[in-house]
């Protein structure tokens, strides 16, 4: 098991080390410090002196791979490349535009982000696989149709509309709940309950057939046969026979998206003004700040592999005959 | 002449895509084990329905993939000018509705703008009222007048759409010999959706049906306009995803070893990245070097529609990961099969295998998997446009559309009704898809069907 685990960490360095030549590419290589210098500064006040002026405030005035003029280690350390990009390996993601610290920023925004993500991931998960074990044990009859009919309108519907829908009916219309904002303690329920409320039911649709999918290819398999025949009743059968073995499906599902939770949902924080990590990436993007997109795409990378690490390691949990070796 | 043909990058792909399409559909039509499954889709009425409404889509979407400059007014010289506004054979159909714009807001079916403004009477005092509109109403000659005459029009429009309905209809019935089609389901659709239009058309001729938005345009030509959008990025997107996914994944499960790793390694690689992260970092990019090289765009839409190209190519090699694991999967599952292993003893060359055995064996996971994806990339496009990494600003599309509506949420009274043309549109258009993608689905899937265990 412990080998196993260094074996994937270590199959992760050659994944990250590709993340992050990807992205280099992408803003470095592509698109050269001087474009970047231009378009920050806008068309009518480019000189060649503020560019130059620019790049250096911001350390883009080395380099891309090799700095002939240095010597010896400084050859290589002395570039874009080595400041901007190898310093992530040790988490550390430098300075964004405006000249804050990014790691210190991302660790305060991880709170905001984690209080919306989690209970709508917990909420979601119960109530998803509860209605899709209610759509299994009335299969094929009109509720189940027309449960199925439900799901498939809810997932027609963009997720901007559960926003701005639910914004209107339940801030607007009802004043149960302030539209936008937030606040740390207690006081932040009452700001989270809503994008915790329209997590929850902008993936009914999706996730409920998708589970449902799950526990009736289940429900067709042999042991189940047999577990009726031994004359168990139809829900002890779907509980204590059918949802222990759809666990492995399940899981491969879920498990991924948790480390993930840290990131944050871009659309749901940056509608309901939430100071978490998504609509710090939505700013970013919006200010075309390069090097907080990179450090979110480094850090997304990295829960990524986690989960996936994660969900081998779920496995042996629920299933006695997985054996990481 | 007094027009120019124009065709964008978009369109050529779009008709490339259409030339794609109908080869194989009359590759299929020869082969009848290839056209059993199609005929199980149709006899389901679900299914034939949604294609009824998605081939509606697809129609105006084509209408309004035919572009054209319209030449200028003669000049003094000799030579034509051309306009630079690149328009569409769809936008000369609907001309009103697209020349009719008003000052800015005004409700659906309204006569009068929706804010009061500054008006002088004809004895010069001032007052505040709520101006008619320049179109909308116009004919009427006072306001009270207006809901008569919207019920008139409206069931004109219904008349005379269920009549040509079911003109269209009878000549159908006498011409199509189709014995199992759902036929009874597919009229009853066809007659409601012919009465829609027929209301619809009726009144957009005197009123905006939709209303108009900030800048006075219809939101009802918006919203049509829209469609082309939505469209072409749900398909133009399969041609980049299709050929990398299909290559890539067969070859990781058939030849295995250090071909597999790379591949392995390349789609670990990226879909360990946020999707819309690298997305977002890609839009970025290309943003930049569109915005460095004006001179390669002629006109504002070449530049729009580039994006839109971009666009697509992005999404396609940011999503094929997805469909590459499942084909590296059942390839792996192909290749242990008695029949590969007698054609390998037989000698029969690796790409033979490849094209003979294994790629006809896989095209029902490609093509369920291209359905499923439709539906997905058009929602998927709303929320990039949201989030400033979608398509351009000046092209229409339900993203840029709900962006703008978003804001006018909190106006009192609600400017609604652009919100609400873009979730019918939306929502009928992604339903019918994933109605289609269900049935395409159980038809083409080989498990048995689930739910009736």
């Amino acid at each position: 098991m412990i080998a196993y685990l260094i074996r994937r960490i270590l199959y992760a360095i050659p994944i990250l080390i590709g993340v992050n030549l990807l992205t280099f590419m992408l803003f470095f290589v592509v698109n050269t410090p001087d474009d970047m210098a231009r378009m920050q500064l806008g068309i009518k006040r480019v000189t060649p002196e503020a560019v130059e002026k620019w790049k250096q405030q911001r350390g883009y005035d080395k380099p891309l791979f090799l700095n002939s003029t240095a010597d010896d280690t400084k050859k290589i350390s002395d570039t874009i490349f080595w400041q901007k990009s190898a310093s992530m390996f040790a988490l550390d993601f430098g300075y964004s535009d405006d000249g804050r610290n990014i790691s210190r920023e991302i660790a305060t925004r991880m709170g905001p982000s984690l209080a919306i993500a989690l209970p709508t991931f917990i909420i979601g998960l119960v109530i998803y696989v509860s209605f899709a074990l209610l759509m299994t044990l009335f299969r094929a009859t009109t509720l189940d149709i027309a449960g199925v009919a439900l799901c498939v309108t809810l997932m027609s519907i963009s997720g901007l509309f559960y926003i701005i829908g639910g914004q209107f009916v339940v801030s607007k219309l009802w004043h149960l709940v302030p539209i936008s904002g937030y606040s740390g303690g207690v006081d932040s329920f009452k700001f989270v309950a809503l994008p915790i409320l329209i997590g929850v039911v902008s993936g009914v649709g999706s996730s409920s057939r998708w589970y449902r999918t799950i526990f009736l290819e289940e429900i067709g398999k042999d042991y189940v046969r047999t577990a009726r025949a031994k004359g168990l009743s139809e829900l002890r059968v779907l509980f204590r026979h059918v949802l222990k073995n759809a666990m492995i499906p399940i899981l491969t599902g879920v498990v991924v998206v948790i480390p993930l939770l840290f990131m944050g949902s871009l659309l749901t924080e940056s509608f309901f003004g939430i100071p978490g990590l998504g609509s710090y990436t939505i700013d970013a993007i919006n200010a075309q700040d390069f090097s907080v997109v990179r450090a979110m795409v480094f850090l997304g990378s990295v829960l990524y592999i986690a989960g996936l690490i994660l969900t081998d390691l779920s496995y042996t949990v629920v299933d006695p005959r997985v054996r990481l070796t | 002449m007094n027009f120019m043909p124009v065709i964008l990058w978009s369109d050529a792909l779009v008709f490339l895509l259409l030339a794609t399409g109908i080869a194989t559909a009359w590759y299929v039509r020869q082969r009848e084990y290839l056209l059993l499954p199609w005929r199980r889709v149709a006899q389901s009425s679900v299914a034939m329905v949604s294609l009824l409404v998605l081939s509606l889509f697809f129609v105006i979407g084509l209408l309004d993939t035919l572009h054209y400059r319209a030449a200028l007014p003669e000049q003094n010289s000799d030579e034509t000018v051309y306009s630079p506004e690149v328009l569409s054979v769809f936008d000369k159909l609907v001309e009103p509705l697209r020349v009719r714009t008003e000052k800015t807001y005004s409700a659906p079916l309204a006569v009068a703008l929706y804010a009061k403004e500054s008006m002088t009477d004809a004895q010069g005092n001032v007052l505040r009222d709520y101006p008619r509109l320049r179109y909308g109403g116009a004919h009427l000659t006072d306001e009270s007048e207006r809901d008569g005459d919207v019920l008139k029009r409206a069931l004109l429009g219904a008349l005379g759409g269920l009549l040509a309905g079911l003109l269209i209809a009878l000549g159908i019935k006498s011409w199509t010999t189709a014995r199992s089609l759902p036929l009874r389901a597919l009229l009853i659709a066809a007659l409601t959706i012919a009465i829609i239009i027929g209301t619809i058309a009726n009144l957009a001729t005197a009123y905006h049906v939709l209303g108009t938005d900030k800048v006075g345009q219809d939101v009802l030509y918006l919203s049509l306009k829209s469609i082309r959008t939505g469209l072409i990025i749900g398909t133009l997107t399969t041609l980049v995803t299709l050929p990398l996914a299909l290559f890539l994944g067969v070859a990781a499960g058939y030849f295995r070893g250090w071909v597999d790793d790379v591949i392995q390694y390349l789609y670990t690689l990226l879909s360990s990245i946020p999707g819309v992260l690298l997305i977002a970092a890609a839009v970025l990019m290309m943003q930049v070097i569109i915005d460095t090289h004006p001179e390669w765009f002629d006109t504002t839409a070449s530049r729009a529609d580039m994006r839109l190209v971009a666009l697509c190519l992005i999404l396609g090699v940011t999503s094929w990961t997805g469909l590459c694991r499942l084909l590296r999967g059942e390839t792996l599952k192909l290749r242990e099969m008695e029949y590969i292993q007698a054609a390998q003893s037989f000698g029969v060359s690796s790409m033979r295998i490849l094209a003979r055995h294994i790629m006809p064996n896989v095209m029902h996971i490609i093509l369920i998997a291209l359905v499923m994806d439709f539906s997905a990339l058009v929602l998927a496009e709303a929320v990039l446009s949201y989030v400033g990494v979608g398509v351009d600003p000046s092209m229409i599309s339900f993203g840029t559309m709900i962006n703008a509506a978003r804001l006018e949420m909190g106006r009192e009274p609600m400017v609604w009704w652009a919100l609400a043309a873009a979730f019918v549109f939306m929502l009928v258009l992604v339903l019918a898809a994933n109605l289609f993608a269900d049935a395409v689905r159980d038809a083409f899937d080989p498990r048995p069907n689930r739910a009736e265990i």
